[in-house]
């Protein structure tokens, strides 16, 4: 099992939970694996082409999977898998 | 001050009485002590004759015998006995300046220092310079530094705060806000008495009543296309605490063009992220977030809610990324990301690589007009949704 951490925007989508705890042998199948169990995150973090939305950072441990093999990146038990969009909020 | 035994005849005057003449011009003013206290603090245009050199300096320190010459020391008596020296050598119009140095600047009149900093900046920055990292050379260069915060908001309100603290001698200020109660919560530059005024106005109050070496720049206004440029190009470093994505991809865009680094952050609820973006050193905001998301996940601080004390801890990590940044030590953020979890107490870094085909920053990538920086291909439909929290 890996954990996947989930940003503030989206704990609304998994019932509050900072962290889930999701199966997969790859980023790709552990984030079905979220999205199975918490279908309000499949429109946020996929499109419908069923790639990664571009404005969603996906990293393993600390780094982004766009620079290992993406959603094929293989994972091992104890990972964690980081979800993390921008934010913009500073100012007022 | 008693004159040393001995010597009755020459002039003793005031401090107050040498700052006149020396106000008045036509004066040679003469340092009679030894080179590591002259270092420390001096009259300005004092000249440095340690007692035991005077036969062989005076004269080229005080060529004209007749001119009027003001010799001072710590205390008035290596002065006075200098000054009986003097006479003895054809010196006709000499005084000692009785009670030296230490009573000069009792009466507050100014001294500085060989190194560029009065004596008030010394005592002043006195914890700074004990560092080694820092030192006086290293208090010189934030007393130089020039750095634009964006936002004097909640990020900016604690970064203005300890970067003034610590003499950064030139402080932008980029907001077109006023002061509204439901900000005092977290922006700790405001007060209750200011609300309603211009947060760049209220900032600079708070600022100058901090520490008087700082010179603050209002700019209040809101940065576009069309003004960032002239804006950001005066300044050292940027820092970033905007509220909304279009002055991030902005800011973004024309701080690479000018190769200004950006020490950004944001804040939301009780979560915060941090990174350091040098140009062409390291990535740009683009590389880390190539498009900005939708707005149901971009929300405000307005609409979300923020803990306050999250606006301070992630304003001084900028403010001390903006300090090493200047002093040139330390590992500032460049290609990590930091993120804050306050519930939690935790932190966690993530790696940031430079994208070769970042569209502002990769290898191959054109240069854009002005009118395109901050810009994305569909960028009506983002503006229509990403808004911040106006």
């Amino acid at each position: 099992m890996a954990t996947v951490r989930i940003p503030p925007v989206l704990r609304p989508k998994t019932g509050g939970q900072p962290e889930v705890e999701a199966a997969g042998g790859n980023v790709g199948e552990v984030l079905r694996a979220l999205t199975a169990e918490h279908p309000d995150t499949q429109a946020q973090l996929f499109g419908e082409d069923g790639e990664l939305n571009r404005y969603v950072n996906v990293y393993l441990n600390d780094e982004d999977v766009r620079v290992l093999d993406g959603l094929d990146t293989a994972v091992k038990d104890g990972d964690t898998v980081v979800i993390l969009p921008a934010m913009a909020g500073g100012s007022r | 001050m008693a004159t040393p035994a001995g010597i009755q005849t020459i002039e003793e005057i005031e401090p107050f009485e040498a700052a006149e003449e020396i106000d008045g011009g036509d004066v040679v003013l003469i340092d009679t002590r030894e080179p590591h206290e002259y270092q420390e603090a001096h009259l300005e245009n004092g000249k440095l004759v340690p007692p035991g050199l005077l036969g062989d300096e005076i004269a080229e320190a005080a060529p004209d015998k007749s001119a009027r010459t003001i010799l001072y020391c710590r205390s008035g008596n290596r002065s006075a006995i200098a000054a009986a020296q003097l006479e003895a050598l054809g010196y006709d119009n000499v005084a000692s300046m009785s009670g030296g140095i230490l009573a000069w600047q009792e009466q507050g009149l100014p001294v500085v220092s060989t190194s560029g900093m009065t004596a008030e900046q010394r005592d002043r920055y006195s914890r700074h310079t004990l560092l080694p990292e820092v030192g006086v050379d290293g208090q010189l260069k934030l007393l130089n530094a020039k750095v634009l915060l964006l936002g004097a908001g909640g990020l900016g309100a604690p970064t203005a705060l300890y970067l003034a603290a610590a003499g950064v001698g030139t402080i932008g200020l980029v907001d077109d806000d006023v002061v509204d109660a439901s900000n005092l919560q977290r922006q700790v530059i405001h007060n209750t008495e200011r609300i309603g005024m211009p947060k760049t106005e209220s900032a600079r109050i708070f600022i100058e009543g901090l520490n008087p070496d700082v010179n603050v720049i209002e700019h209040n206004g809101r940065l576009d296309a069309g003004n960032i440029l002239g804006v950001i190009e005066d300044y050292d470093i940027i820092v970033d605490g905007a509220d909304n994505f279009p002055t991030r991809y902005l800011l973004n865009d024309a701080s690479v063009r000018l190769r200004k680094p950006v020490v950004s952050a944001s804040i939301l609820g009780f979560d915060g992220q941090i990174s350091t973006f040098a140009p062409f050193e390291g990535p740009c905001y683009r590389c880390l977030y190539p498009t900005p998301p939708p707005a149901e996940l971009a929300p405000s601080c307005s609409a979300n809610g923020v803990l306050g004390v999250m606006a301070g801890t992630m304003g001084t990590l900028q403010a001390n990324e903006v300090i090493k940044l200047i002093l040139g030590v330390g590992e500032p953020l460049i290609g990590r990301l930091l993120l804050y979890d306050a519930l939690g107490t935790t932190f966690t870094e993530l790696k940031v690589r430079r994208d070769p085909d970042c569209p502002i920053c990769g290898e191959n990538a054109p240069e854009i007009p002005e009118s395109e920086m901050g810009q994305f291909p569909d960028y009506d439909l983002f503006c229509a949704g990403a808004g911040g929290d106006r």
